[in-house]
């Protein structure tokens, strides 16, 4: 271990600059909006789960054959999100990807924002919200739902442990060297620095904590999503009943979290002025890892939709169709097309991997992502074994209400306010990391390595 | 066997009480309506061993709901038994009847069936044929594996039950079950103050609950009482056979058959085998038929 200075005794002048450049700001103008919008969706959201809580789930489009409709189609879509951070955080950590460090912080904020609000939608897609505890209570160890239960807040846990704990240096440094900030304020960061005092005791025991959430989480990441595919692939229904579905959704997963933290580090690039920690590098190296994810994401499609479509099984069949050429078909193609095609196609050229266009795919990534887990949820159900019969003309299609929009928009601002509120407290980029990775606390005082980091790996 | 006199008694209550503990309703039925009127008479009983006692009147504890478990005991299913049931498509003519008799009797709206009466064809050049559709009572229910809370249960008589009073409303039974057979409660249902009175059981789904599953039961209270559910009585052609795997007979009101001979004789068959759920309602195939299949308009919305 190379001898480094205490992050609280040090005087270098470019680790002051750092510094600057990244303590959390108050909101401005725009942000100050941003944060009103998101607040006043989240309040339709909320006004319209009480009317929900009041009269029931008639509230929504969901009945007895489309028993399942955007909330869980968005909960896929939330757990998909959550997984980045084990992505950046562990993945790209174990395998030593230097250039990953200004991107950890901001995938972990990711990864808890999205975790928290798919255990939020989960409940309120339950008929018996107040029932809840029945699953702790009564729980069945057979049921995926309980295994879900268990590797979610599991994952949840670890999350906001690696979140937390590889903030800690941070902290200290805003508990001791950040003046001017309100009372409460500092009290938080006294409270949650844990008396960090940067001695090389702490730093051993925060290195080994560190490193075995970052292996932890892998296993657990893999296990939310896979256990989340199989509440679909346990059943016996067409579309779902898939071996395939496991890494399908793993895939994906890492897919539209890649692009959530594009468009995460876009936003911060241009309206924090971050263009220094969220270099062209940093785009250029996720542009090819979202490209590598979307082929691989590909290549599980091909194997998902191609081999029932050439077997053409009775029942598989008419799901296909409706995909290929029915009703869904527009949003299918539009999906595939532009949501995964354009994107491969894009960022396999230098010039699509510069922020700005980045940024256009990862908008489309994500967007394409929630359509997509909305083909996997709904279009099944509509196709049942027993022909769909006798009931209102109005049961036998599903169109969410505007109240099922709402609570599910109310749910997607909720996430976003949280990662909002997050940058607002604490740091978007790991200080103290970043200043050791540019060599700012080295002993010898050499520093701006940078360019030397972000070249030098090119492991993507 | 001769026991004290209080064990008796105790154990006569108890069975009063619970309901369930009685191998066949039927044992226990003489605790009638003139109950109330005559305080302290005597009143003769048999007992589950058979024997004919006499009892004080004012032991019994008044039951006024129907006959049935309650929750716990609900769980259990009846002693000795293994339900079964045989659809005769040959007889059905849509009259829909059983519909009926099943939604008055289990207080549903007309929109919730637990018995569907389905348009089916197999393939275009064979004749379509109209389908009573229960739940099918399987022996691997998939509802039941999947049920986070254990709401859905399958009992020792072969009934699968939901116990409305536990469910969360998570809807992955209804996403599970390959045949559609579970409805929902999107909805405060609507129901009479009487029917909001009903004691709750598993058994009958009454009181209805917003926000929970429910589904075809195969009427516990009617076969407590040693009767045939609503939808086998109402049932004008005699379509639907209920009856015990354990006694080999079935019987749709009219004739008793036995099961065995009558699969084996009409080629009895259960829907979608190659799921692997195995089913508790048989079919027998819609040949030589009673009435010839005629579309009617069934607007039932």
């Amino acid at each position: 271990m190379k001898g480094q200075k205490n992050i609280l005794s040090s005087t270098n002048q470019a680790f002051e600059a750092l510094q600057n450049d990244l303590l959390p700001r108050s909101f401005g103008g725009l942000g100050k909006l941003w944060v009103g919008v998101l607040l006043l969706i989240s309040a339709t959201g909320l006004f319209f789960y009480i009317r929900q809580l009041q009269d029931g789930l008639v509230v929504t489009a969901m009945r007895d054959y489309t028993t399942w409709g955007i909330y869980i189609s968005n909960f896929v879509f939330f757990v998909a999100i959550s997984l980045v951070g084990s992505l950046i955080s562990a993945i790209l950590k174990l395998s030593n990807v230097k250039w990953r460090t200004p991107l950890t912080r901001i995938s972990e904020m990711i990864a808890v924002a999205a975790i928290v609000f798919a255990a939020i939608i989960i409940v309120i897609d339950m008929g018996r919200p107040d029932r809840f505890l029945n699953v702790i209570f009564y729980a069945r160890i057979q049921s995926p739902i309980t295994w879900d239960v268990i590797v979610i807040s599991t994952y949840l846990l670890i999350s906001v442990m690696l979140l937390y704990l590889t903030m800690l240096p941070d902290l200290a440094l805003m508990r001791d060297k950040w003046v001017g900030i309100p009372k409460w304020q500092h009290k938080l960061y006294d409270i949650l620095s844990l008396n960090w005092q940067d001695t090389t005791e702490q730093k051993r025991i925060l290195a080994k904590s560190v490193k075995i959430l970052a292996i932890v989480i892998i296993p657990v990441a893999f296990g939310i999503h896979t256990v989340t595919s199989w509440l679909f692939a346990t059943t016996l229904r067409p579309g779902w009943d898939s071996t395939n579905f496991g890494p399908y959704f793993v895939s994906g997963a890492f897919m539209v979290g890649s692009g959530a933290v594009i468009a995460a580090m876009y936003v911060f690039r241009i309206h924090y002025g971050l263009g220094k920690y969220f270099t062209d590098k940093h785009f250029d190296k996720m542009g090819k890892l979202l490209v590598l994810l979307s082929l691989v994401y590909l290549y599980f499609n091909i194997n998902e939709y191609f081999v029932p479509a050439y077997k053409m099984k009775g029942f598989e069949s008419e799901h296909i169709m409706e995909l290929f050429t029915g009703a869904y078909a527009p949003m299918f193609w539009s999906i595939q097309i532009l949501g995964m095609m354009v994107p491969i196609v894009v960022l396999m050229f230098k010039k699509g991997r510069k922020p700005f266009p980045m940024f256009l795919v990862s908008l489309l990534v994500i967007v394409g992502a929630w359509f997509k887990r909305f083909l996997i949820v709904v279009p099944t159900l509509a196709h049942p074994f027993i022909p769909i019969d006798q009931i209102p003309e109005s049961w036998k299609h599903y169109s969410p209400t505007i109240a099922e929009w709402c609570i599910t928009a109310g749910t997607l601002a909720g996430a976003l306010l949280i990662v909002t509120f997050l940058v607002r407290l604490f740091p978007v980029v790991p200080i103290v990391e970043t200043a050791e990775d540019y060599g700012y606390l080295d002993e010898d005082g050499s520093h701006s390595q940078q360019d030397k980091i972000i070249e030098g790996h090119d492991n993507t | 066997m001769q026991k004290p006199e209080n064990d008796r008694r105790d154990f006569i209550k108890l069975s009063v009480l619970a309901t369930a503990g009685a191998a066949c309703g039927s044992t226990l039925c003489s605790c009638g309506d003139q109950a109330s009127d005559n305080i302290s008479k005597k009143i003769k009983l048999l007992s589950q061993d058979g024997e004919l006692i006499e009892v004080d009147n004012d032991i019994l504890l008044e039951y006024s709901g129907p006959m049935c478990a309650p929750p716990k005991e609900a769980r259990k299913g009846i002693l000795g038994r293994k339900f079964v049931m045989v659809i005769d498509l040959a007889r059905c003519g849509n009259a829909r009847k059983c519909v009926s008799a099943c939604q008055k009797m289990h207080h549903l709206p007309t929109e919730k069936e637990w018995i569907k009466v389905l348009k089916m064809q197999d393939n275009e050049m064979s004749s379509p044929y109209w389908q009573p559709t229960t739940c099918f009572h399987c022996d691997h229910p998939p509802c039941v594996k999947v049920c986070p809370v254990d709401a859905t249960f399958k009992r020792t008589d072969g009934i699968v039950l939901i116990d409305t009073d536990r469910c969360i409303g998570c809807r992955f039974c209804m996403v599970a079950c390959p045949y559609s057979a579970r409805v929902f409660d999107w909805s405060e249902p609507e129901i009479s103050p009487e029917v909001a009175a009903l004691p709750y059981s598993p058994e009958t789904g009454v009181p209805p609950k917003k926000g929970t599953v429910s589904k075809c039961d195969f009427c516990p209270d009617k076969l407590r009482k040693g009767e045939i559910p609503y939808c086998a009585t109402a049932c004008p052609n005699g379509v639907i056979y209920f009856g015990d795997e354990n006694e080999d007979t079935v019987s749709n009101g009219e004739e008793t058959l036995r099961l065995s001979q009558l699969l084996e004789d009409r080629a009895g068959y259960r829907l979608m085998e190659d799921f692997g759920t195995k089913p508790r309602v048989y079919y027998l195939p819609p040949v030589n038929r009673a009435f010839p299949f005629e579309e009617e308009e069934t607007s039932a919305s």
